[in-house]
């Protein structure tokens, strides 16, 4: 665990040099532990794929207790592993081409059947790594390499809500209509960001995600739309 | 009981103090850019500092009153007319139904805040009525204000008139020297760098927004082309591949790949925000703990600064 200075009230931690499912388990007893150990000195926290952003309240503390508050939190971060922490999450997935645009072109591209990426894709339990990008946008990882396709040459302007996609060894559902350059494979039915929910989502960074491949029927009974 | 938008000018926005405690969903904390001039436009009017006013950037605001009630505007050189006729910024004055006001465009500062007494009256989300556009949250509808919107505050017809005394009123100049904490990534620009960065001057290009202001000068240059993404900080650094700093503001990615120099002071990165395009910025150097303390003399000049009352008004 290093510590740095990020600005006149917050610090970061890094916990790993690289991604991994190691660190993500380090990263979420890292963001449970400071936020125990800050109380209400605590304004807000960004976990990331290996660090941790504490941002506290200037005028209740100051940078030298948040640092030595940090320093007492070493024992979690070391206890945590590969397998632990974070809850279970399933998300129902129509796999189909015409549901994720890129899913042929992509099965063609990695040499593989198209029954064999959906089986590689929903066959993985993720992390969720990082949050953010837009509201509700998670990056899920580690894609296996036999399907870890790169990010489109010219990213789509328009990217449908609920698409599945895929970037080199990453993975995410788009929460909303937005521009991306990811590789569709599919669509969740489940609303990743909805301001009127409660929660408003249902992956926290952390989180352990698996894909759950559904038919179409499912897909459109569950509330699914089709571009 | 509301004030109505006849012209939003150039960019106006509802906020409110922020939205905190939410970037665990990917959500920024939007707020005022300049948090001084937003919270003595609250105090003045007596109001919560939580209370949600209006940030017009560059100007052209222009209101009509349809209810009775007391406003206030303060922050940049926008000069304001009631019923044409000029009022004094920093004080607050009363406004009748049927009045018109107006915003002209700033020559120093470009950021205003028009207060109402009471506040305006607008549901939050996530716990605040700051207005984000780029994620469509916040004030009327997560949108920036349009004529015919209808701004819903307070009938108040007794109030006093209070006002920032002249010699307290900031004066927005065209150059801003922003105090740099320093972190992040700092290690990874060598000295040659880091004293170009530092003793450079730079100008605020035409990309400055409420996400970042891009500045323009020499190219930074650092060991790495990029870092795991990772959470940032208000006023943090960027320096991406072209070399060009960009201060990160209220609206900026809770995350990011680019690697950071440090961070701005955010009391300095706030007087950045009120410099147009073409304002000129030098870097310096200061520890965390000059940091700290800058920020606590800052809290308490603003709470404490004694307010006078207002001469009265003519020309009614």
């Amino acid at each position: 665990m290093q510590l740095s200075y990020a600005g006149d009230n917050a610090v970061i931690l890094y916990l790993g040099e690289r991604t991994g499912a190691e660190v993500a388990a380090r990263v979420q007893a890292a963001t449970a532990a400071a936020r125990r150990v800050l109380g209400p000195d605590l304004i807000d926290l960004v976990p990331s794929y290996a660090s941790l952003l504490v941002i506290y309240d200037p005028l209740r503390t100051d940078h030298m207790s948040v640092i030595h508050r940090l320093h007492g939190i070493r024992a979690d971060i070391d206890g945590a592993s590969a397998g632990s922490g974070g809850r279970e999450i399933v998300l129902p997935v129509y796999y189909s081409a015409e549901s994720g645009a890129d899913l042929e072109r992509l099965a063609q591209q990695c040499q593989l059947p198209v029954d064999e990426v959906i089986a590689l894709h929903s066959g993985t339990e993720y992390r969720v790594y990082a949050i953010g990008f837009a509201p509700g946008f998670a990056y899920l990882g580690e894609v296996d390499t036999r399907i870890a396709a790169p990010r489109l040459a010219t990213p789509r302007a328009k990217v449908p809500r609920g698409a599945v996609a895929i970037a080199d060894r990453q993975t995410a559902i788009y929460p909303a209509v937005s521009p991306g350059g990811w590789n569709l494979i599919g669509n969740c039915p489940q609303r990743m960001f909805d301001p009127n929910a409660e929660p408003t989502m249902p992956v926290a960074v952390g989180d352990r995600v698996r894909f759950e491949p559904i038919s179409r029927e499912r897909f459109l009974e569950l509330g699914g739309e089709l571009a | 009981m509301s004030l109505v938008v006849r012209q939003p000018g150039l960019l106006s926005l509802l906020q409110d103090p922020g939205r905190y405690g939410q970037h665990g969903i990917g959500l920024t904390t939007g707020g005022p850019l300049d948090r001084n001039a937003f919270a003595l436009c609250q105090r003045l009017l007596g109001n919560d500092p939580a209370a949600t006013a209006i940030e017009a950037s560059f100007g052209g605001l222009e209101l009509d009153a349809h209810t009775d009630t007391f406003l206030c505007v303060t922050g940049a050189s926008m000069p304001l007319a009631i019923n044409g006729k000029e009022r004094e910024l920093w004080t607050v004055h009363k406004v009748k139904a049927g009045d018109h006001i107006s915003l002209g465009y700033a020559t120093d500062g470009c950021r205003s805040y028009l207060g109402v007494a009471g506040g305006f009256v607008v549901a939050p989300q996530f716990g605040s009525t700051a207005t984000v556009v780029r994620e469509q949250l916040g004030g009327l509808r997560g949108d920036k204000l349009a004529p015919g919107d209808v701004l819903p505050c307070a009938t108040v017809s007794e109030h006093h008139r209070l006002q920032v005394p002249r010699d307290q009123r900031p004066h927005y100049q065209n150059q801003v020297t922003v105090r740099v904490i320093p972190g992040y990534q700092q290690q990874h620009f060598d000295r040659l760098q880091q004293r170009r960065f530092f003793s450079s001057e730079w100008t605020v290009s035409q990309r400055c927004d409420r996400m970042g202001y891009r500045l323009e000068g020499p190219a930074i240059r650092c060991d790495i082309e990029g870092i795991l993404s990772e959470g940032i900080c208000f006023g943090a650094i960027q320096i991406p591949a072209d070399g060009q700093p960009i201060v990160l503001l209220n609206d900026r990615q809770t995350i990011g790949g680019y690697p950071k120099i440090g961070a701005a002071l955010s009391l300095d990165a706030e007087r950045m925000a009120q410099l147009q395009p073409g304002g000129r910025v030098h870097f310096a150097a200061i520890s965390p703990h000059a940091a700290h303390n800058a920020l606590h003399l800052n809290h308490w000049r603003i709470q404490h600064m004694p307010l006078q009352a207002a001469p009265e008004e003519r020309n009614r």
